[in-house]
């Protein structure tokens, strides 16, 4: 084990070798802390290449999954398979796994070329190679003139790239990432999304990505691993998940926000007086339904017959969101804030579903 | 003539005007701070300077009274000076060094994988100095092997109980400022085994606090006398008091530049530490 990790220097220069990573698999994962369990017969199965993104609230041990594989944990059951063996009991310092961590994680008393050659100097990589890499691949997350600056030097969103270069300058097997743009601001935080997710296509390393955020879940990953209380909800690509999310805990996740009783007809339900196709499977032999909406999917016409009523209102920017009781639910619907101002707090509306199919789902028992 | 220029700046402009009487407001209440500190800075040195001076004034003298700096070469010549200085010496080296490697790896270890024992710790490596020093040589005494009794490391050994306390709280400290569970799992991510993690990446993150740590120790080695003495070694304070010359010029001397090398040791000591902070921060 100690031999493979010292890649031989000829095949460290090039900055990006087309080369395919290691498939992973997670096996029926459990870890517990205590009487919580952090993980709960976690399953997922990740292709060589991949970008996974693990999405999930606070709690749900993502992070834990993570941490798993990376060999800071030791599940109490099941198996971690890199490239097809069992690595539980490889020691994280040989597992070659390029980490990002949520919390800044620079070396303090090493420069930022330093901090990427730390992994070269464990590998025995001579001083001269070895600091043209570390030079090469900050010039790859974009910080080719900040080579000798400290991380006191540098900003939140300069220090998580030298992280993420750090990590790829040991060539790693898997890529790993917990939350590592949580601590920062929105615009850099989308500009370092699209950098994180471009290098992983161009180098084509197994990542795994941890995020509580949808957005970013859906716009970097191949697939997304919803988690729910230590096991995966729901595998999925992006779109799949988007337009069929397989439970109510993953439609919220992915935006759903309002239901709204409908009545069903054969393989369509009636909702807001138009008929629409039920998306995908139906429950079966349920009569009661319940349409799940996003606020995208509905339209607001002001009616002074309306059966709507507005109830709150809330500016988002080039989007305005209401709120509308309407007959027993509240249904929420995005309006252009451009003509947002005809809907005021009140004010009799009708709604309008702008979608030719529909989710659906079991009522809820009426509680 | 000067209220004449004043009138006019005010009129002529009402940004300057206040940036004028912001600045010298906020100038003479800096003064006054500057001056409260200074009559503070001042009667602390006197605290220390003026029995110093007195010492360093009897000292440095000839026998006709008159300034020399004759006694200074009269220490090393004095008999079993240099003998004590290097037995005081490698006492201090052994006793960092002990010190140092116990506790480092044990600190570390108890920060990051049982932070609950930092309490049990705490209370521990106050002991000795609560334990009076008698009852701690007593003690040691009983216990020791009579290979070990007859060893000057015996010494190092028991000063390096007596410097726990203080290392302790250094490095205490020093871990608390640092991210010690992300840095050890970024060095080991990328394939650092515990050997480099402390060598290469905590022990120069902590090097202020090994600093104090062992600033501190060589003090409590240079200083002590009541173990050296009933252990029956002259050490620097031991022979300090029982100096086998009759000139109680040397002794003073002796101690003061005791006094004057720890004091140049600390200032290199903070001049290092802070181009390091200057550089971290
Ligand atoms: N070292 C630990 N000791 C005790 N409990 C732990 C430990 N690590 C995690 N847990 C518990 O395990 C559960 C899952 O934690 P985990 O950190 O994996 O969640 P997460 O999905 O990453 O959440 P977040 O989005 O807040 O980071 C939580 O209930 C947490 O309290
Ligand atoms: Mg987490």
């Amino acid at each position: 084990m100690s031999m493979d990790t010292q890649t031989p220097p000829s095949t460290m220069t090039d900055v990006s070798p087309p080369k395919t990573g290691a498939p992973v698999v997670f096996e029926n994962l459990t870890r517990r802390f205590g009487t919580t369990k952090a993980l709960d017969g976690f399953t997922l199965h990740i292709e060589p290449g991949e970008f996974v993104a693990l999405l999930g609230p606070s709690g749900c041990g993502k992070t834990t999954a993570l941490r798993v594989l990376a060999g800071f944990e030791r599940p109490d059951i099941g198996k971690v398979l890199v490239d097809g063996r069992d690595v539980v009991h490889v020691p994280a310092q040989k597992r070659d796994m390029g980490m990002v961590f949520q919390s800044y994680s620079l070396f303090p008393n090493m420069s930022a070329r330093d901090n990427v050659a730390f992994g070269l100097q464990l590998r025995h990589q001579r001083s001269t190679p070895r600091r043209a890499r570390a030079e090469e691949l900050l010039e790859l997350v974009g910080l080719a003139e900040h080579t000798t600056k400290y991380p006191h030097q540098l900003s939140g969103g300069q220090q998580q790239r030298v992280a993420l270069a750090r990590a790829l300058a040991i060539e790693p097997r898997v890529l790993l990432l917990d939350e590592p743009l949580s601590a920062l601001d929105a615009k850099v935080r989308a500009e370092l999304r699209d950098q994180i997710r471009a290098l992983q296509q161009r180098l084509m390393i197994t990542t795994v990505f941890v995020t509580h955020d949808q957005e970013e879940a859906l716009s970097m990953a191949d697939r997304v691993c919803v988690m729910s209380r230590g096991c995966a909800e729901q595998i999925a690509t992006p779109a799949e998940l988007y337009s069929r999310p397989s439970s109510e805990f993953v439609a919220q996740f992915v935006g759903i926000s309002s239901r709204v009783a409908v009545v069903r007809t054969g393989d369509s339900v009636a909702l807001f007086g138009r008929d629409l196709k039920i998306r995908g499977q139906a429950p079966e032999g349920v009569e009661s339904l319940d349409a799940l909406l996003r606020p995208e999917d509905v339209d607001v016409v002001v009616a002074s017959t309306g059966l709507g009523i507005i109830t709150h209102k809330s500016f988002l920017g080039a989007t305005t969101r209401l709120a509308i009781g309407i007959g027993g639910a509240a249904v929420k619907a995005d309006v252009l804030s451009s003509t947002a101002d005809v809907f005021e707090l009140g004010t009799r509306v009708d709604l309008v579903a702008n979608a030719r199919d529909v989710l659906v789902t079991a009522s809820r028992p009426a509680t | 003539m000067a209220s004449l220029e004043l009138g006019y700046v005010l009129e002529g402009d009402d940004e300057v005007m206040e940036t004028f009487s912001r600045s010298n407001s906020s100038k003479l209440w800096f003064r006054r701070v500057r001056w409260g500190r200074g009559t503070a800075l001042f009667l602390a040195a006197a605290y220390f300077i003026i029995p110093f001076y007195a010492a360093m004034q009897f000292s440095l003298q000839n026998k006709y009274g008159h300034f020399s700096l004759q006694p200074l070469t009269q220490i090393a010549q004095a008999p079993l000076f240099l003998s004590a200085l290097w037995l005081s010496t490698q006492l201090a080296i052994a006793t960092m060094a002990i010190v140092l490697i116990l506790m480092v790896p044990t600190m570390i270890y108890v920060h990051l994988r049982m932070p609950r024992f930092r309490r049990v710790m705490e209370v521990i490596t106050i002991l000795p100095i609560v334990i009076p020093p008698i009852v701690l040589i007593v003690g040691v005494d009983g216990v020791t092997p009579l290979w070990l009794k007859s060893s000057q490391y015996l010494l190092a050994l028991i000063y390096v109980v007596l410097a726990m306390p203080y290392v302790y709280r250094s490095l205490d400290a020093g871990l608390g400022a640092l991210d010690l569970k992300t840095l050890v799992e970024a060095a080991r991510s990328l394939g650092s085994g515990w050997v480099s993690i402390i060598w290469r990446v905590l022990v120069p993150n902590l090097r202020s606090a090994l600093l104090s740590a062992s600033v501190l120790t060589l003090a409590l080695v240079f200083g002590e006398f009541t173990i050296a003495s009933l252990d029956g070694w002259t050490t620097i304070p031991v022979w300090i008091y029982l100096a086998p010359t009759n000139n109680a010029r040397i002794n003073t001397l002796v101690a003061m530049m005791a006094l004057l090398a720890t004091c140049v040791v600390l200032m290199l000591i903070v001049s290092f530490d802070r181009k390091s902070h200057s550089r971290r921060n």
